[in-house]
């Protein structure tokens, strides 16, 4: 019998070797395909069911938070909510069960849940305490600056962005068209769904936040980057060269000229030609006062070409071209910002930045601190360094002149009674017929003779008109009373 | 086995903090209670059974143990219950152990065992009494306020009634001869108690719907007597017999038939028959290699998580190691009890021990394998783990009476040795 009872044995370890087998197939061989299939909800469900932290802002509003669900019969004991609707949609992106997460909720997902190590071990520490260990995570972004910015761009297209160039906090990031998370990150099945489809097929994707990953041409706006590599390599100062007075540059391989606005006659020293946003003088400083070399390394020491150290998920790339060598006209074009020159509205803010910082660009973020459900710091943001574009001196001398173009330039709009203020316009021509165009404003303010404290970049879509002045018509005013909005915050200048 | 309620406890600890990101307020009366009970249940067996297997107690400890944190994980209300079911199992263990001091006696009431355990097979089929407990199968009785599965008990009835039977008959089985052409059959006199079985199966797998449960009685049957006669020709048959009965299942009744399907292509009915088994199998797939962490499971979406799919959860959250760890426990459970077997010199102990040891690891098999979608499933408790009293209280019987075996094996050969020395 003993015989037959080692079959037996045989067989049942066969079995269960069967059962191991597929155990491994499902976890591990299966594993990624179940994981995606679209019906399998395992992940969000998880993280709907855990306690998840708030997001809050620097001036204490609250933009995310999660409330137990009113409907107790639902599979889900917790709902997430977005008190501040579209005002901070894009930044706080969405959470949702069905399409996963975005924005902030995406990026800090780990400290919101309370899974990040410093939490686990934290918690581990408090053993024997009935707590949360979720994390409420507080951003550098003001309600107060984003409700101006609304305000001031109103239906129109386009981003504000406004940061500290001390630190790289983003005080203000809006974007229009944007959108309420609230109905994406609904429980409701029904709803969730047909706003996931209205806003996927809305004109101007509501849910991409423009400020960070949308390029345009930044126009005259790039003239600050082209003006601070001559500085920076010693090739441009404030007296030399002076470029001639002329309506027009022509260069080495076309017979096309580039024009001034309208015509225009304009030349002269640096601060003279920054004032007045003169085409033929920067195009001429870019394609040989530079050159290729320098203007294609120069833009990339301001950040163009590179990846971007944002802490928000997948920040664009702006671009400078780099085949540039021996196309000189078409150095020429992207010296003043136009050809493949593409820059977000972040990357332009970030130069404004660096002159405001003494040739410093910080790593921009939105992050402040993570508090645990005491209030109790769990980690904070330090600040650090991402590039060094100019030298205190360059940006000094530029600071200067762009102040110039406020006191008595293009940008005179943005001025700030009893602040220093300093800017530059940009009016990217998208057509002629009828002329239609990007207008840009990028600038800084601060307390007179101080660095300034807040940098700005203004961007408003395919407004009616091409002229330089177009810039400044538009963009100022939105540039203004941001700033003052983000001084004010700070205590004024 | 100290090791195992510290496994036990820590897990119960880990469980609460991965639900509740807090330590149970009541984890020192839990504490005092596991060491108790299972403390409690390994020195009974020092005591009543010093020779026994010292393997078998510390795996079903931890088996059961860790069904019990992850029942607690997914229903504090049922783990409540488990817990008592717990306790109530380990004293039917160690008054199992104290009262059957000699498995032989068991043999001679094998005629009461065998009507009380075909009386209690076929009690849910007594109108008024049985009901469907909402999973299809007509397996539960109730008597006033108490309700049980009187097929868990039926099950420990029948193995010894087979037991006993085969222990008497195997030489007169093993030896008939009912020639019909080539064939050599076993004698039709014998062929009888075959028929029998396969027709109570029928009767359970088409009245009470019950697929796993008919599948394991059968399986029983012909493994005992296979490996009491030694003639491969029963296996033949009465697999063949199986099949045959399976077909016609399959052909005729619609819940198999769905079982069937959806074992084949859940897919299809995500949403409806085939989304427990998808479900569960999202759920294994996302614990992975190593799990979301005890009470960390997406639970309560798998239907009938804390019984039948328990197993499913239990992958979720301790991920392959901890789906390997359990399948690894149960052959634990099945090399030990296959030992005692093949030990013991008493063949009704021999048979016995084989056949307890089948129900146990037949049993877990057949609902791992329905998890896993490597056989159809079919609804059965996963042995010590699943949520559900009457099928913990009589595995633990199995455990004290495979324990006894052994203890009597170790006995009877130190006095051999003892009797040579004094020779």
């Amino acid at each position: 019998m003993n015989r037959n009872i080692m079959k037996l044995g045989i067989v049942l370890v066969v079995l269960y070797v069967a059962l191991f087998a597929k155990l491994n197939w499902i976890q591990v061989v299966d594993k990624e395909s179940l994981d995606n299939n679209p019906i399998n909800t395992a992940k969000v469900r998880r993280d709907f069911n855990r306690p998840r932290g708030s997001i809050l802002t620097a001036d204490g509003a609250v933009i995310a938070q999660s409330i137990a669900n009113p409907n107790t019969d639902s599979e889900f004991k917790r709902m997430r909510v977005y008190p501040e609707g579209e005002l901070f949609g894009q930044s706080t992106g969405y959470f949702s069960f069905r399409y996963g997460s975005s924005g902030i909720e995406k990026q800090y997902n780990d400290e919101l849940s309370g899974s990040t190590f410093d939490q686990q071990v934290k918690s581990f520490g408090d053993l024997f305490v009935d707590r949360e260990n979720v994390g409420n995570v507080s951003v550098s972004l003001r309600k107060d600056v984003q409700r101006t910015a609304q305000q001031q761009l109103g239906d129109r297209e386009g981003s504000v962005v406004a940061l500290d160039p001390r630190t790289g906090a983003v005080l203000g990031a809006w974007s229009w068209p944007s959108y309420d998370p609230n109905t994406v990150s609904s429980l409701d099945k029904a709803i969730a769904e047909t706003s996931w489809r209205t806003l996927n097929a809305a004109p101007g994707v509501p849910m991409r936040p423009h400020f960070y990953q949308d390029r345009y041409f930044p126009g005259s706006t790039f003239k600050i980057v082209t003006a601070g590599v001559g500085l920076q390599t010693g090739k441009v100062t404030n007296t030399e060269p002076s470029y001639p007075f002329t309506n027009g540059y022509t260069a080495e391989g076309t017979d096309k000229p580039i024009m001034n606005f309208g015509g225009a006659t304009c030349g002269g020293t640096l601060p003279e030609i920054l004032r007045v946003s003169c085409n033929s003088s920067f195009a001429e400083m870019g394609a040989e006062t530079i050159g290729p070399v320098d203007m294609v390394a120069g833009a990339g020491s301001f950040g163009f070409n590179s990846s971007v150290p944002f802490d928000m998920p997948e920040p664009a790339k702006s671009v400078f071209p780099t085949n540039v060598g021996n196309n000189q006209p078409k150095l020429a074009m992207s010296s003043i910002g136009q050809n493949d020159v593409q820059a977000t509205p972040l990357q332009m803010a970030m130069v404004a930045g660096a002159v405001a910082n003494g040739g410093i660009i910080m790593k921009p973020h939105v992050l402040s601190e993570v508090r645990n459900v005491q209030g109790e710091v769990i980690s904070t943001y330090s600040p650090s360094k991402w590039l060094t574009p100019m030298s205190p001196f360059a940006a000094s001398t530029l600071l200067d002149d762009m102040v110039g173009v406020v006191s008595s330039g293009t940008a005179a709009g943005m001025a700030i009674q009893g602040c220093q203020v300093g800017g530059k316009t940009g009016t990217a021509q998208l057509g002629t017929e009828p002329p239609r165009s990007h207008t840009w404003i990028i600038g800084f303010a601060g307390p007179p003779g101080k660095p300034p404290t807040v940098a700005v970049a203004v961007v408003v879509l395919n407004q009616s008109g091409g002229s330089e002045s177009t810039g400044g018509r538009v963009a100022a005013p939105i540039a203004k009373a941001v700033l003052q909005t983000a001084l004010a915050a700070q205590g004024g200048c | 086995m100290l090791m195992t309620v510290v496994i036990v406890c820590a897990a119960y600890v880990l469980a609460s903090l991965g639900s509740e990101s807090r330590i149970p307020a009541n984890i020192i009366p839990f504490l005092v209670a596991v060491i108790a009970l299972f403390m409690g249940a390994h020195f009974a067996v020092r005591k009543l059974a010093p020779g026994a297997d010292p393997i078998l107690l510390p795996t079903v400890t931890l088996l059961n143990g860790l069904g019990y944190v992850v029942i607690a994980g997914l229903n504090e209300k049922l783990a409540a219950a488990q817990a008592t079911w717990t306790a109530i199992g380990i004293v039917a263990f160690v008054f199992t152990l104290w009262w059957v001091k000699r498995p032989r006696d068991l043999e001679r009431y094998r005629y009461t065992f065998a009507v009380v355990g075909l009386g209690l097979l076929l009690l849910p089929l007594v109108p008024g009494l049985g009901y469907d407990a909402g999973s299809g199968s007509t397996i539960w009785v109730k008597f006033g306020p108490i309700s049980f599965q009187p097929g868990e008990v039926a099950k420990v009835a029948l193995a010894i009634f087979f037991a006993a039977y085969l222990a008497d008959q195997r030489e007169l089985i093993a030896t008939s001869q009912w020639k019909i052409g080539p064939l050599r059959l076993p004698h039709p006199k014998y062929l009888g108690p075959v028929l029998i079985a396969w027709g109570v199966t029928l009767l359970v797998m088409f009245y009470q719907k019950d697929l796993g449960s008919s599948l394991l009685f059968f399986a029983l049957f012909l493994v005992m007597i296979w490996v009491a006669t030694q003639r491969t020709s029963f296996l033949v048959i009465g697999g063949g017999l199986f099949a045959a009965g399976a077909l016609f299942a399959w052909r005729t009744l619609d819940h198999v038939k769905v079982r069937v399907d959806i074992w084949i292509n859940p897919w299809k009915t995500p949403s409806g028959d085939g989304y427990q088994i998808i479900q569960g199998m999202f759920a294994m797939g996302f614990g992975g290699l190593t799990g979301t962490g005890l009470g960390r499971g997406g639970e309560t979406r798998i239907p009938a998580a804390e019984n039948d799919f328990i197993f499913a959860v239990i992958a979720e959250e301790l991920g392959l190691v901890g789906g390997a760890l359990i399948i690894m426990a149960y052959l634990l459970v099945i090399g030990s009890g296959l030992r005692i077997a093949a030990a013991t010199d008493q063949v009704f102990d021999k048979l016995l021990a084989t056949g307890f040891t089948l129900l146990l690891g037949l049993q877990a098999f057949i609902i791992v394998a329905g998890v896993l979608r490597l056989l159809p499933l079919t609804g059965v408790a996963l042995p010590f783990i699943s949520y559900g009293g009457s099928s913990l209280v009589m595995n633990y019987v199995i455990l004290a009476l495979l324990l006894r075996i052994s203890d009597q094996t170790s006995k009877r050969s130190m006095n051999r040795a003892v009797a040579e020395v004094a020779a």
